[in-house]
């Protein structure tokens, strides 16, 4: 299955991809639109490193292949897709971040009503053609392709 | 290869995906004495609030059992396990034959022996769909509810229950609420968030004496109530094996592939006790999590390929009206802590290893620390200030963060 995987080197922290993740999830029409309202979204995808540091780098989830997430979800929101994508169910989610608690990159966080958990699930949700964080990285430093 | 899994829970369910990563057509009977379709069992608050629907409670699809090709036999309780025969012996006089056998038959409540509780005309438990159907059909804005047990069980009840009752009073022995989960601390947040609510507690006490609508307390006070709900704590389900003279404690002992003591014979989740790596030694950990970690292993090693699970730890995320606390390992050694108006960080680290850590409040990314704790990361190996400012990958070295990042996981 092809995933999301990044190259620190190329990052220069611009947080365009948490822009544009949000700008996904959001169902808005422009962007631009986002301002003033940014409290109403988290982004899926976060990206380390201070500004006045060198290093950057972003992250979201890995969907591993034993996933913890999945295991130690109390609802059963959680669940791997046929094709190995970590797939959150909503309305199962009963938002006890047990989740949280579990994911060792971080990786999975409340979101903006802090009543359910989110997730990356590579855009299949949002009705983008591919990963939106890795079609507008400016630097290649976010791609989407099979690694073993 | 005949499976036969007792019990239709968390580690039951595991066991059945851990059992199908490996045999995809052994024949895989689950028994069962209760009567659903495998639920969240800590949904059922959530029901009550209001916050999921009935339909969303389940752990597994509609159709798990049939593409897992797995035979029901729901509402059957199993009686005995007959190892000589390799049979369970079931209270319906059925009997089922297994090659390999999982117990996962869970716990239940501890209802101590107390004065004048035969008095009472109904008392509630809070472990079930069906505890949580019976607790539903008496709730009403009228009714004054007693909670005995200011636990996990009692407290997520007593959140699914408030705005459906009149009043809520919760009495416990322990000196603070969620005394097996928090330190003083901690639970005063948690306290004051359901005080807040209007929540009334009672601690330090315990009731002496019940009558059919009011309890006597140790302290003399009396309260009033039109339902009773006792959540004290529970206890492991471990007769079978032990009466099938399997090595038991207070739970099913197991090893770290899930077997019994018992030949073909394996156990997991709140039934067992299995290694619990914050403190090197065999215990019940009764937390969902870790029914699902056992049952798979458990699953993996009746399918006849070695599996073990070795980094067990107490750990729990729970919430109360918007407040979450996150939880996991044991606080001991130094304490690295910072506040916040609504919460607080506690992280414990000795010998060079994050060994434990509670927040409140801001639980961004704990797992980062989690997956340190269950891991015995040497610390030395991270940028330590980085990682205990907050919970981020930039305390990893360079190449591990490529392990990380940049290959599959």
């Amino acid at each position: 299955m092809k995933r999301i995987y990044v190259n620190e080197n190329c990052c220069l922290g611009c947080k365009l991809c948490e822009y544009e993740c949000m700008f996904a999830g959001s169902g808005l029409d422009e962007m631009f639109k986002l301002k003033g309202k940014l409290d109403r979204y988290v982004p899926k995808i976060k990206v380390e490193g201070d500004d006045g540091v060198d290093v950057h780098f972003a992250v979201n989830c890995r969907h591993c292949t034993n996933a913890i997430c999945v295991q130690s979800c109390i609802a059963g929101a959680l669940s791997k897709s046929d094709d190995g994508m970590v797939v959150i169910d909503k309305n199962k989610c009963v938002g006890c971040f047990t989740c949280v608690l579990v994911c060792p990159f971080g990786a999975i966080m409340p979101d903006a009503s802090g009543k359910a958990a989110q997730k990356c699930m590579l855009c299949t949700d949002n009705g983008r053609d591919m990963p939106t964080c890795v079609k507008y990285c400016p630097n290649g430093a976010i791609v989407f392709e099979e690694r073993d | 290869m005949k499976y036969v899994i007792i019990g239709n829970s968390t580690a039951g369910i595991a066991a059945i995906e851990g059992i199908r990563t490996i045999d995809k057509s052994g024949d895989i009977t689950v028994v069962s004495s209760e009567k659903h379709h495998c639920y969240g069992r800590p949904t059922i608050s959530y029901y009550l609030k209001g916050d999921i629907k009935r339909e969303d409670m389940l752990y597994r699809p509609v159709d798990f059992y049939e593409k897992m090709g797995v035979k029901l036999m729901l509402g059957e309780t199993a009686t005995e396990i007959n190892t000589a025969d390799k049979q369970v012996v079931l209270k319906s006089g059925k009997n089922v034959e297994y090659d390999k056998l999982l117990v996962a038959t869970g716990s239940r409540p501890f209802v101590p022996k107390m004065d004048g509780i035969d008095k009472v005309k109904k008392v509630f438990n809070f472990m079930t769909y069906d505890d949580m159907l019976a607790l539903e059909s008496v709730l009403a804005k009228d009714k004054s509810v007693l909670v005995v047990g200011a636990g996990l069980i009692g407290l997520k009840c007593v959140e699914g229950i408030l705005e459906r009752v009149r009043s809520v009073t919760v009495v416990d022995l322990a000196d603070r609420v969620l005394p097996s989960v928090l330190d003083s601390e901690g639970a005063a947040f948690v306290q004051n968030k359901l005080q807040e609510r209007g929540i009334k507690f009672v601690l330090s006490d315990r009731v002496t004496e019940f009558a059919e609508k009011y309890a006597k307390l140790k302290s003399g006070m009396e309260i009033p109530f039109d339902i009773l709900v006792i959540a004290v704590g529970v206890v492991p389900n471990a007769e079978l094996v032990k009466d099938a003279g399997g090595d038991c404690n207070r739970g099913i002992v197991i090893d770290a592939q899930c077997k019994t003591s018992l030949t073909d014979v394996y156990a997991a989740g709140d039934c067992a006790e299995g290694y619990d790596s914050s403190i090197d030694k065999n215990r019940v950990l009764a937390i969902l999590p870790n029914a699902y970690f056992q049952g798979r292993c458990a699953g993996i090693n009746l399918a006849g390929e070695e599996n073990s699970f070795e980094i067990g730890i107490p750990m729990n995320a729970v919430g109360f009206f918007g407040l979450h606390v996150l939880s996991a390992g044991v606080y001991e050694g130094e304490c690295l802590q910072e506040k916040y108006k609504d919460g607080y960080k506690k992280l414990f680290v000795k010998n060079n290893r994050l060994v434990g850590f509670i927040l409140i409040g801001n639980i961004a990314r704990a797992g980062i620390y989690t997956s340190l704790i269950r891991n015995k990361t040497d610390l030395n190996t991270l940028d330590k200030a980085l990682l205990f400012d907050e919970p981020q990958l930039m305390a990893f070295s360079e190449e591990t963060r490529k392990c990380k990042l940049a290959r599959m996981v």
